[in-house]
């Protein structure tokens, strides 16, 4: 692997509340290469926190520090909000949950796609056009023509998150951050927008960075896992690891999964006391 | 100690009896409603009109109808504090009396009005059906128009003169709180508590005066205290064409309208009331908006 | 004066249709039922009128009439009112002449009611629209600024504007402003659509002095009428912005905490671009219903303004005649007023149903 796309550390994002500074996000490093990295943890561990701040999406009141966040050799933490744009989209993307929210209702599917490639390159109308329908090919959606012209409301979930996909990968970032992609879609579904995300980032070499609740989907689509509870990173392994993992909160999450040749009678319970955050 | 009891009587967790969960809601909706600046700026005011209109023969300087053609438009001074009219009254204490009329024609329409509005809308949203259909029906068409020039044609059939004034404006208030009412009680229609109470017997009668009603009390408060900017207004606005209070009333709209010929040299006479005019409203405002962060939480948005 | 609704004008519930009924189908529906709607509600304005012509007063030919009309025009009009048939005849009768354009006879101008009301309407109509036009013109781009910068000084300073808005009466602000702006500063024209020597001069082709005077080649004349203009359709702008800025800046605080703001951020939008293109574009279409709830409260708040400035308006028309207890003219204006009144309403919610992309 060569040298990291993305490193982090001692990333922290607090916010101010009526009872004082909570912190949401607590020294948090990682890298990055040109790999599958997922963040695992339940609500409220701050994993989305920890995608956006990368970003640097986190607006006032609340507050990013990190020793170090750099990407590609460019110190993000120096970067201007300007500077910070052009980042944004061209080099690093993200997808998000809910296609129902995150698509804008008033602008066609065509529109949206389109500015996301316009905001960072000067093509013609032409060529926009062109890619767009090649983009909505690459993440499978037949008759791209007719979708290209469609409303947001009037997609199915799974479409509309390939079209989420679809925009955020024509302009060809370097790492796509991809918030529980799955999460608001049906089963059935899951599978074929796993496979189109694994499809377009093998193919292009990008870093993935993969936030989800569901350790087992994390654990057999990425090569390295990092576990967050609290705003802490409590555990890091390559996939195939887990089994090994030490911390007791990982322990307890993988035990509490239950399995096909099941035998317990009842499953655990994890015991939040323990290490429970503020 | 005994303070610091009350206070943990007031805050505790599980109140003992329905009178100290609702003691202890009110104070905590007090608190809140405090920590709000601009809601206890509007309380403030609200109680200083109140406070001038009940104490207004001590807090004038002057009787407010008596004439002295010998002072006639004289400017603010040490004796008169805003200035004398063209009759040669003193003005501050022609405010200071219209804040009685003031507070007069805003209880009074808030007392007919509020009540209407909020049966119609209870007992339109409760039945549902052709009963809401017709009642929702009428309250849409008044609705629809315009509420000043209504009430205007309504002043201009039944006579000039505050009474009817007052009679008017009601008559165009009631269809907004009934909508209100409506909606609240649509909310809570269906929910399991209204089902219970009518399985253990209660009448219709018994459900809306009983649940109903209290149920949309807080919204229709908050409705009430924001609209009062609105009833101010109308009522100056009738008072300023002359189908309002009559002369020689000090009610602050025709106080404006006499002045208005004196506008350029003697600019206090109608500034004056404005001026009356326009605190009171923002108080109401203030305290409204207030009222709304802290009762009906869905609204909020924040400062 | 706020001149403005209380509640958002509330969507008329939908219709169950067989699903075989075609998109044409569905809009034909619509319509009629929109077209019943709107018919509905101006019979009851009629029947408000109505009642409060005829069954209000305690002598409805007197109130037609005035108290000095001699006992043969009384007679006349006894007879014409029809009062001694059944009251639901007389409403009738009443809503045929009506739509036939007979709003009686005027006590105070002699002539019938419907020639003065085209005569003075559209006065109204031009001061209210330039109102309009600054209220959006200014409220929007406040609303906006002050919903993106929330909490700032600048959010607040916006934010009592709106509230000032609610609370200063708009006659007393018309005067003040006469006072301070013409008498004082000479800043602009006086009372009355034009000075007093450009009276009559432009024969009025459309009622719309601007376009008169313009129409007539008489350029001092129209910049004249502009500065008599500029001030009361400024004292209603100042409320129209108000109330359009206050929604302006509730609807685009709901925006800017919505994920597709986000997405366009991500996407690496610019700043202006994200404010207008994804959080304004969305609220577009209940903005154009807010600016025509205005509109027509505008119109109905200059009542209030037109005594001030002397502007020969439905307004100033419907004070005069109430004054004068000529409630053939109060009832024809009040009519006039209402109907416009509900028309916009209906109009801006209809076009709130179509222009919704969500909502087809």
């Amino acid at each position: 692997m060569s040298a990291p796309l993305l490193t982090v550390e001692g990333l922290a994002v607090t916010f101010p509340t009526p009872r004082g500074p909570i912190d949401v996000v607590r020294d948090v490093s990682f890298s990055l290469g040109r790999e599958r990295l997922g963040i695992v943890g339940e609500s409220g561990s701050g994993k989305s926190m920890t995608g956006r701040s990368i970003l640097k999406l986190i607006r006032a009141p609340g507050k990013v520090t990190a020793k170090r966040l750099e990407f590609d050799g460019i110190d993000l933490l120096k970067q201007s909000e300007r500077q910070m744009r052009a980042i944004r989209g061209a080099r690093i993307s993200m997808v998000m949950q809910d296609p129902k929210f995150s698509l804008n209702p008033v602008m066609t599917v065509k529109e949206q796609i389109a500015e996301a490639l316009r905001t960072h390159q000067k093509l013609a109308a032409r060529d926009i056009h062109a890619r767009v329908l090649s983009m909505l090919d690459a993440v499978r959606i037949s008759d791209p023509e007719r979708v290209a012209r469609l409303y947001p409301h009037e997609l199915s979930g799974g479409m509309g998150q390939r079209v989420m996909i679809a925009m955020m990968l024509i302009p060809e970032p370097d790492i796509l951050i991809a918030d529980e992609p799955t999460s608001a879609l049906d089963v059935s579904v899951q599978a074929q927008v796993l496979d189109i995300i694994d499809e377009l980032v093998r193919r292009k070499g990008m870093g993935l960075i993969f936030i989800s609740h569901d350790l087992n989907l994390v654990s057999s689509y990425c090569d390295r896992i990092v576990v967050m509870n609290s705003g802490r990173i409590v555990e890091e392994c390559k996939a195939g690891e887990l089994m090994n993992a030490t911390h007791p909160y990982t322990r307890a999450l993988i035990s509490a999964v239950p399995r096909l040749d099941e035998t317990r009678e009842e499953l655990p319970v994890l015991d939040r006391s323990a290490w429970a955050g503020t | 100690m005994a303070f610091a009891d009350v206070q943990n009587w007031l805050t505790s967790d599980s109140p003992g009896s329905r009178m100290q969960a609702r003691l202890s809601r009110f104070y905590r909706m007090s608190g809140a409603l405090s920590r709000n600046t601009l809601a206890m700026v509007g309380f403030f005011i609200i109680v200083v009109l109140i406070l001038t209109a009940i104490f207004a023969p001590w807090i004038a300087t002057h009787d407010p109808l008596t004439q002295d053609l010998t002072a006639r438009l004289l400017p603010p001074s040490g004796a008169n504090w805003m200035g004398t009219d063209e009759l040669g009254r003193d003005i501050w204490s022609r405010v200071v009396f219209g804040a009685r009329i003031t507070l007069a024609i805003v209880i009074i329409v808030a007392v007919l009005a509020a009540p209407a509005g909020l049966i119609i809308g209870a007992v339109s949203g409760y039945f549902g059906g052709w009963v809401d259909r017709i009642l929702m029906g009428i309250t849409d068409i008044f609705l629809s128009m315009p509420k000043l020039i209504l009430a205007l044609a309504l002043v201009a059939a039944l006579g000039p003169g505050i009474e009817n004034a007052i009679i008017a404006i009601a008559i165009t208030s009631w269809p907004g709180y009934a909508r209100i009412a409506r909606a609240e009680t649509m909310t809570f229609k269906n929910s399991e508590f209204i089902a219970a109470v009518r399985l253990q017997g209660a009448s219709a009668l018994r459900v809306i005066l009983g649940h109903v009603l209290p149920l949309c009390t807080s919204s229709m408060i908050i409705r009430v205290t924001l609209d009062m900017a609105g009833i101010i207004l109308t009522a100056a606005g009738l008072g300023f064409i002359g189908l309002g209070a009559q002369p020689p009333l000090p009610e602050w709209g025709a106080m404006i309208a006499r002045g208005r010929s004196f506008i350029l040299d003697q600019w206090w006479v109608a500034t004056m009331p404005g001026f009356a005019i326009i605190i009171v409203s923002l108080g109401f405002c203030f305290l409204g908006d207030g009222l709304r962060d802290v009762l009906d939480p869905k609204s909020g948005e924040g400062h | 004066m706020a001149f403005e609704p209380e509640t958002m004008p509330a969507l008329s519930g939908a219709i169950k249709l067989p699903r075989e009924t075609g998109r044409a189908g569905r809009f034909a529906v619509s319509l009629a039922g929109f077209v019943i709607s709107v018919a509905i509600t101006f019979l009851g304005l009629l029947a408000i009128t109505f009642f409060i012509g005829r069954v209000v007063p305690i002598d409805p030919v007197l109130a037609v009439v005035g108290d000095r009309a001699p006992r043969a025009v009384y007679e006349a009009a006894k007879l014409q009112l029809g009062l001694d048939k059944p009251l639901y005849i007389q409403f009738v009768n009443y809503v045929g002449s009506v739509l036939q354009g007979d709003f009686g006879m005027s006590v105070s101008t002699g002539k019938p009611v419907i020639d003065d009301l085209k005569r003075v309407f559209p006065a109204t109509l031009e001061m209210a629209t330039i109102g309009i036009i600054i209220g959006m013109a200014l409220g929007i781009p406040m609303g906006v600024y002050a919903a993106s910068h929330r909490g700032t000084a600048r959010d607040q300073v916006i934010r009592v504007i709106g509230l000032f808005g609610y609370s200063v009466p708009a006659f007393w602000l018309g005067l003040v402003g006469l006072a301070v702006f013409y008498a004082r500063l000479k800043w602009v024209g006086g009372p009355g659509r034009v000075d007093i020597f450009y009276d009559g001069l432009v024969t009025p082709v459309t009622g719309l002095m601007l376009v008169d005077s313009l129409i007539a080649g008489e350029t001092d004349i129209f910049f004249n009428a502009i500065s008599h203009l500029i001030l009361p359709a400024s004292v209603l702008g100042f409320f129209s912005l108000a109330y359009i800025a206050r929604m302006t800046r509730s609807f685009m605080l709901d925006q800017l905490a919505q994920e597709y703001v986000t997405t366009a951020r991500v996407k690496g939008v610019s700043e202006r671009l994200v404010i207008w293109r994804h959080a304004f574009r969305p609220i577009l279409v209940p903005l154009i219903t807010v600016c025509g709830l205005s509109y027509a409260g505008l119109l109905e708040g200059s009542v209030m303004i037109e005594t001030i400035f002397s502007w020969p308006g439905i307004g100033n028309y419907l004070t005069v005649a109430l004054l004068n207890a000529d409630m053939s003219a109060v009832l024809g204006a009040t009519l006039v007023i209402g109907a416009v009144f509900i028309g916009i309403n209906k109009i801006s919610d209809a076009l709130y149903r179509i222009l919704d992309p969500r909502a087809r």
